[in-house]
């Protein structure tokens, strides 16, 4: 089923949780609604599910209206934070519980359980209360019981954000595996960028109750389409200078804008990604410190941390009192065998300008 | 009251030790003490003439009787009113809210002689509602509705006062998804909010029952003390006292304590059967899935 919002405002009190938000799913998509808390993201999802109803707008499944539908009636599949498990039942009564309320007969409700139970790999925990279940069985409990109700849309709230890091990667390949199995349309909520990505067929990203812009995991990190997008995304060195006749400068290095033309100088952000970033020892190379060629920067390192498979350089710039931070890889990093204090040479590979309220100059 | 018996391991210090003497002999003198005077005294002259004085004098057979069916009626009044004001509270925010919990604390701040004045300015003859209440020949002062109202008054915080911070821990969370889910309003609450909450709300009832059964100050002033018409347990004690009829008022008082003491020990049972029944039905639940399973196999 495709879900098509409209226009969706709603305000708590003076706050603005969402701003005229239009967005549409497609049937059978995986879609991540990535942004910071505040964002709007979770209100969005609740107002999907119709346990929150908006101030404006129209919301269509498959071209119907559903605004005004009771949650009750929504067929909706909702996947609490914090599981919202029946802490008085056990873990088969509540994955039942949507079949209870529908009168389905006993027998019925026992085959579908158990091959439920099967589907989420719980067999056999059918007796368990939910406080004798780790965080990542309760999860597929709650995913059992979202899914017996056999729902046109299945919505997640932060599905893995209560679990520990592990687990979390597990869960996340599952799920993903689930849902090319039964191909069902979700949507999911998630302040996390890898989850998005790892996980989403399309991600929209929101801040401020509004979708800063919405697209492939691959679309969104490599066009970052506002400066929200390309700081949330994360790990990006931030730098003010300014821009004028197709060119932007960072310390003195010149960055190709052809978007802004004109003779006119006006204030820009560069954005550099530590990882699109190249480092050598500042003597290996003759650093072009002069004049109008000048390709690279030269820096002190300041400290080096281990960050997964990458060694993280700080570094800092001569001329500037803000730290620059350089990706490279450990055995790379083995290779140069960089202490403190020395003296590197960085030069941006790709770099990305962004000039504010640039959609009122031109 | 013995620490060492519970932790072998700790031996209790001095200050430790001087404590628990100390709450031992204030518990012994305000409350064991009391309480078994009570029955010394009941049961000075024999079991017979106990259970004369309560059986053969019509005034304290009624005065029991009154006290066996305004309680319950009080506490139903306020269990409705404690879970529909709980829930209001818990799972609402409105404008007035902290204002509406701080008035269901009225009723413990204000001295219960002064609330049965108030339903008597109110309700009374001369009251507000009084040409009202004459007009329809309905009689709330010095009659059995003004019991009720009275005792329902200072009972009145007791159930939503257990069941606010109850229904705020556990969180709208469940409710929610049992909506998503499908279900109605009444088999939210029949399923999730009642379970949830039937410890605490069992909590609340045996505790609004004991005060309901005791209430003097504002039962006094609403009933006019009546022998044989309005007279509860606790007036007709009284009353039977200020006659001098000591063993008499003292039977009354040991039905009226032992009444508290069952309430007690109905709390402790009736926690008792609902957690075994509880594993009596997960029991039978596990033999139902085995063989709905192997039904489902074969």
């Amino acid at each position: 089923m495709n879900i098509h919002i409209r226009n969706i405002s709603k305000s708590f009190g003076a706050f603005k949780a969402l701003d005229r938000v239009s967005l549409d799913v497609p049937a059978g998509g995986l879609l991540a609604l990535l942004g910071p808390s505040g964002s709007g993201k979770t209100t969005l999802l609740r107002i999907i599910a119709g346990l929150e109803s908006p101030d404006e707008g129209v919301i269509e499944e498959d071209g119907q209206d559903v605004t005004e539908r009771h949650a009750r009636q929504r067929e909706v599949g909702f996947v609490f934070q914090h599981y919202a498990l029946f802490r008085h039942m056990s873990v088969f009564e509540n994955i039942a519980f949507g079949l209870r309320v529908r009168k389905v007969a006993n027998a019925v409700i026992h085959e579908k359980v158990n091959e439920l139970l099967h589907l989420v790999r719980l067999d056999g925990l059918g007796q368990r209360k939910p406080s004798q279940l780790s965080g990542g069985q309760r999860q597929r409990v709650a995913l059992a019981r979202a899914l017996a109700i056999r729902p046109k849309i299945l919505l997640l709230d932060e599905p893995f954000g209560a679990l520990d890091a592990k687990v979390r990667v597990e869960l996340r390949q599952w799920l993903r595996r689930l849902h090319d199995e039964i191909g069902m349309t979700s949507v999911f909520v998630t302040h996390d960028q890898e989850e998005a990505f790892e996980l989403a067929d399309e991600v929209v990203v929101m801040n401020h109750g509004k979708i800063e812009q919405r697209g492939t995991p691959d679309d969104v990190f490599d066009h970052p389409a506002t400066p929200f997008v390309m700081d949330f995304l994360g790990n990006v060195n931030v730098f003010h200078g300014r821009v004028e006749n197709g060119r932007a400068f960072w310390h003195g290095i010149p960055i190709d804008y052809p978007d802004y033309p004109h003779a006119q100088a006006r204030e820009a952000c560069v954005y550099l990604r530590p990882h699109e970033l190249d480092l050598v020892r500042a003597n290996d190379r003759a650093a072009g410190t002069n004049g109008s060629g000048q390709r690279s920067l030269l820096a002190n390192v300041v400290r080096l941390t281990r960050n997964g498979a990458v060694i993280r350089v700080a570094c800092q710039p001569h001329n500037s009192i803000g730290e620059l931070h350089v990706d490279i890889p450990a055995d790379a990093a083995r290779d140069l065998s960089l202490n403190p204090g020395e003296q590197v040479s960085i030069t941006p590979r790709k770099a990305r300008v962004f000039v504010p309220d640039l959609e009122y100059v031109i | 009251m013995k620490p060492s018996t519970r932790h072998p391991a700790t031996t209790p210090t001095p200050i430790a030790a001087a404590l628990v003497a100390a709450a031992v002999a204030i518990i012994g003198l305000v409350i064991v003490v009391p309480l078994v005077s009570v029955f010394y005294e009941a049961f000075a002259e024999g079991a017979a003439a106990w259970w004369a004085a309560l059986a053969h004098d019509p005034d304290t057979r009624h005065a029991i009787w009154l006290s066996l069916t305004v309680a319950p009626v009080a506490v139903v009044i306020n269990t409705v009113f404690g879970v529909a004001a709980a829930w209001l509270v818990a799972r609402f925010r409105f404008p007035g809210r902290s204002l509406l919990i701080s008035f269901f604390d009225v009723p413990f701040s204000v001295s219960p002689v002064v609330a049965g004045l108030a339903l008597v300015l109110i309700f009374g003859r001369q009251g507000l509602l009084g040409p009202t209440l004459a007009w329809l020949d309905w009689k709330v002062i010095f009659s059995w509705p003004g019991l009720v109202l009275a005792t329902t008054f200072v009972t009145l915080p007791l159930v939503v006062r257990e069941l606010i911070p109850v229904m705020e821990s556990i969180g709208p969370d469940e409710e929610l998804a049992a909506v998503s889910l499908g279900a109605n309003g009444w088999q939210v609450f029949t399923r999730i909010t009642l379970p949830n909450i039937r410890w605490a709300l069992l909590h609340g009832i045996v505790l609004a029952n004991a005060r309901a059964m005791g209430e003097f100050g504002a039962v006094y002033v609403v009933s006019g003390h009546i022998a044989g018409a309005t007279d509860t347990m606790p007036l007709r004690v009284e009353k039977l006292f200020q006659e001098y009829r000591t063993p008499a008022s003292m039977a009354v008082a040991s039905v009226l304590a032992g009444l508290a003491l069952v309430t007690l020990v109905a709390k402790f049972i009736i926690e008792r059967r609902l957690e075994s029944e509880s594993r009596d039905l997960e029991v039978a639940r596990s033999i139902d899935e085995t063989t709905g399973l192997e039904a489902a196999r074969s």
